[in-house]
């Protein structure tokens, strides 16, 4: 027993979701937890807060999210590897310093269960309204990753692939969770160690006095130097030069600064996006959902195929960068879309964005549950006969 | 086997989420098939009503909630009331005779067993087990998930040190469940 | 025809603590007669004569005049966003215990937006230095009232002379769980370096307020307008206390108590959260176990 790891529990478990992801932390090498408790992500900092002593790591409770994010991008720059799990009205409190990680450039990774909002909303009910926010919650021109797990399982592995994206590309990655997946207890198989891909950031080749912070390599990442290795280097929040200089003044470090913040991301899209493809080789409509959602979405689709309705389904497991190729790509061969989402209305304007509105039948969903199966199956329905019910 | 729906739906303290735990274990853990589980959160859960919601499959699970449950099990006359409307025409219905009583609205099960778990949890010296004598009936009723599995599955669930009691709770039920499978099914009283 | 080739003057080189300071960096931004740099000064004196490996300070700052500190310095630095140099910093030191974690911040930085870091920060005693640069107003953004502006002291955002009550920041420091708590002005140069030697040596919180000159802003509008004003201010209106209770630490126009008011000892989070850590993992070996998880 001795023997055996405890940062990667291999075996098999029926837990939440919250409890997945925060084991996909641990075996991701995660362990730096600053949290708020916040409904319904406060089992997951409740998890960590049992684990992460286990495995030398460390878990303290902030007086809010703002110091919470603030402490990741911290630990971040003195090593660790950091995460923080929240839920609508803290993931809005952490924008200032997700914003500030974005311009560090700091590999930080925050778990968002959706709850219904605005405001403190629904706190025990599922929401999917903050994938806008993921994307443009903090001030500025900047670029994030956002992966959306639909099964506890993939909480877990997920999660293992934000920090993977976070470390490789140096940015903070949001995991848009929801209630139902964080609260729901699924089958989890938690791997041996060596079948877990981690991934590490990027460290400076030269020394300490060529080094500079923020000149980047081919992949227009910048190799990441630790607080405390004698690199002295200095990070500012303020628009700076590749020494890390602040540059608040010129129009070109400017623009090459944010150029490179969000083409590190946009230039390696195609890498980064992940989605499901199910029955869409020979499909006239299209459903594009994710999360939760994409599950009543799936079970729409088995039973549209029942009726001899050719449809499948785009599942979406990266959010941002958004995968506008895909959507073109399917423009080609179906003849309509169907979105659903738990929210009035955000995965659609994405979608709008490649694919003519007319062709597309938007089914919203307002809290308290999950779209039903045959909700969905209606949509498809409509869909195919134009748009008409 | 396809998707197979449970919902039980009780009291708060009476163990209703413990219980949907064991199941949706034994069967994913331990009997290699698929399950989720569901349950009410919030001020729901603190309050009166108690509910969790275990769907098990050996097929991929796609859509996570119950929709018309193939079992449902009510040890409170209210989750009776609440769920009753829910149940699948042609599914099982069980319940705890002592606090629930049946009306019209239960003819649509194919059939009805009353397990009157919380008397034989008294009758084992510790009223808390009821939910385990409920999940052994169950074991037998449904023949859904190997009863090695859910022993297993009660061993890993429990507050540890209370194993013992818990098992022989489980298999109070689980015999009482076969004798019920034998003499068959209780009779619906409008 | 000889060239005699003169050699550029080299202040990184030819200043005893020119080694300390960042090339690229210099001059710094602040206006003259401001006392930041005389603080920055006096902490590199004090990391010099205690012989800290530069390599293992970290300088963390918000946003203010004298959050430029750690661009100045030739050692690690992180100058982070307005209020949140505590909290950043927090992550550091948890992060690596190995590491002296020094935040510089402005009032307004630190006990404005950012209080809440400051206070649950001293409450938990991290094992960290903040020196708090107060110069009763912002200065950064062109001279608003601060929550260390006099009564009836006048500044941009008010006007008519300010209506509220200044925090006492050794005694807030103090009531929140500082284990080392000190304050100066910029003519305490000799008690400032001794006393951030002490701040730096401390395996708990460790705070120090340093009152500095600020005559282009809140001079200026409080007849403070010369440097020297402040000096004169400094030297005739304050008195060394120390050990005085904070509560009685005055700092008015009339009366600047300035000394050492807390220095005690109680265990630092780091040391609480290494113990921790021994125990849990003490009793999974114990127990033959992987973990406390019921999973």
């Amino acid at each position: 027993m001795s023997e055996e790891r405890r940062d990667v529990l291999t075996g098999t478990y029926f837990v939440i979701g919250d409890v997945a992801a925060a084991e996909g932390a641990i075996a991701a090498g995660c362990r730096f937890f600053a949290g708020y408790p916040i409904t319904p992500s406060s089992e997951l900092a409740e998890h960590m807060a049992v684990r992460l002593p286990e495995v030398g790591g460390v878990y303290i409770q902030m007086e809010d999210e703002l110091g919470s994010m603030a402490a990741l991008v911290g630990a971040s720059y003195a090593g660790a590897k950091p995460m923080t799990a929240t839920s609508g009205p803290g993931f809005s409190l952490m924008q200032e310093n997700i914003g500030l990680a974005a311009m560090l450039e700091a590999p930080v990774v925050v778990v968002n269960v959706m709850r219904g909002g605005p405001s403190t909303g629904q706190p025990t009910k599922p929401g999917q309204q903050d994938v806008m926010q993921a994307k443009w919650g903090s001030h500025g021109d900047y670029e994030i990753i956002a992966l959306a797990p639909s099964t506890v399982q993939e909480c877990f592995d997920f999660t293992i692939e934000a920090f993977n994206y976070a470390e490789q590309y140096r940015t903070p990655v949001i995991v848009l969770m929801d209630e139902i997946l964080g609260h729901t207890r699924e089958k989890l198989v938690i791997p041996e160690p060596d079948q877990i891909r981690v991934v590490n950031r990027k460290r400076p080749k030269v020394p300490p006095e060529e080094y500079k912070p923020f000149e980047p390599e081919e992949d227009l990442v910048p190799p990441m130097a630790i607080l405390g290795e004698g690199y002295r280097f200095y990070a500012t929040g303020l628009t700076h030069n590749e020494q890390g200089f602040p540059r608040t003044d010129d129009p070109y470090e400017q623009e090459k600064l944010v150029r490179r913040l969000c083409d590190k991301i946009r230039r390696n899209k195609e890498k980064i996006v992940r989605v499901e493809e199910y029955m869409l080789e020979d499909a006239d409509v299209a459903v594009i959902a994710f999360g939760s959602v994409a599950r009543a979405a799936k079970a729409a689709v088995k039973l549209a195929r029942k009726k001899g309705i050719r449809a499948g389904l785009l599942r979406l497991k990266t959010i941002w960068p958004f995968p506008e190729h895909i959507i073109e790509r399917l423009a080609e061969s179906v003849k309509s879309f169907v979105v659903a989402e738990l929210n009035y209305g955000q995965i659609v304007r994405e979608v709008e964005r490649r694919v003519d509105y007319r062709r597309i039948t938007f089914l919203p969903k307002f809290g308290e549950a999950l779209h039903t199966p045959h909700e969905i199956l209606e949509g498809i329905v409509r869909s195919v006969r134009g748009g008409k019910p | 086997m396809g998707r197979y729906e449970i919902r039980l739906g009780g009291l708060g303290g009476q163990g209703i989420i413990l219980a949907g735990v064991v199941i949706g274990r034994a069967a994913a853990v331990y009997a290699g098939m698929n399950a989720v589980m569901g349950q009410s959160y919030g001020p729901e859960a603190r309050g009166g009503a108690s509910r969790s919601e275990v769907i098990i499959s050996d097929e991929e699970i796609d859509y996570p909630r119950t929709l018309e449950p193939d079992l449902l099990a009510v040890m409170s006359q209210a989750a009776y009331e609440k769920y009753i409307g829910d149940l699948k025409p042609g599914g099982i219905l069980v319940i705890d005779p002592d606090l629930v009583k049946v009306d019209d609205r239960a003819k649509k099960a194919s059939k009805i067993y009353a397990v009157p778990a919380t008397r034989i949890a008294e009758s084992l010296g510790r009223r808390i087990v009821a939910n385990m004598v409920l999940v052994g009936a169950l074991t037998a009723i449904t023949k859904l998930v190997p009863k090695e599995a859910m022993e297993n599955s009660v061993k890993a669930s429990v507050p540890p040190g209370t194993e013992a009691l818990n098992l022989r709770a489980f298999n109070t039920g689980y015999e009482y469940g076969l004798r019920l499978l034998k003499e068959g099914e209780v009779e619906v009283k409008a | 025809m000889t060239t005699v080739v003169v050699e550029k003057l080299d202040v990184f080189k030819t200043h005893p603590l020119g080694k300390y300071l960042r090339r690229g960096m210099i001059p710094h931004i602040w206006c003259t007669g401001c006392g930041y740099g005389i603080l920055m000064g006096e902490f590199l004196r004090a990391i010099d004569e205690l012989g800290l490996d530069p390599d293992k300070i970290v300088i963390v700052s918000g946003i203010g005049c004298i959050s430029r500190i750690p661009g100045y310095l030739n050692l690690d630095g992180l100058h982070v966003t307005h209020g949140r140099a505590i909290a950043v910093a927090t992550g550091v030191k948890l992060a690596n215990p190995d590491l002296h974690v020094v935040v510089f911040g402005g009032d307004g930085d630190l006990f404005a937006i950012g209080g809440n870091h400051f206070i649950h920060a001293a409450r938990r005693n991290i094992e960290m230095t903040v020196i708090c640069g107060n110069n009763f107003n912002y200065g950064m953004t062109g001279g608003q009232v601060a929550p260390t502006t006099p009564l009836q002291g006048r500044t941009t955002t008010s006007p008519y002379g300010n209506l509220e009550n200044p925090f006492n920041l050794v005694y807030l420091a103090a009531a929140a769980g500082a284990t080392y708590v000190a304050r100066w002005t910029a003519i305490h140069v000799k008690w400032l370096r001794e006393s951030i030697k002490k701040a730096l040596m401390k395996k708990g919180f460790s705070f120090i307020e340093y009152i500095s000159p600020c005559p282009e802003y809140y001079g200026r509008r409080n007849r403070m307008r010369d440097p020297l004003d402040w000096m004169r201010w400094f030297k005739e209106k304050s008195v060394i206390m120390n050990g005085i209770d904070p509560a009685k630490a005055e700092l008015s126009m009339d009366r600047i108590v300035v000394g050492e008011f807390v220095d005690y000892e109680r265990p630092g989070y780091v040391e609480l959260l290494k113990q921790l850590e021994r125990r849990v993992q003490e009793s999974l070996k114990k127990r033959g176990i992987r973990t406390h998880a019921r999973l």
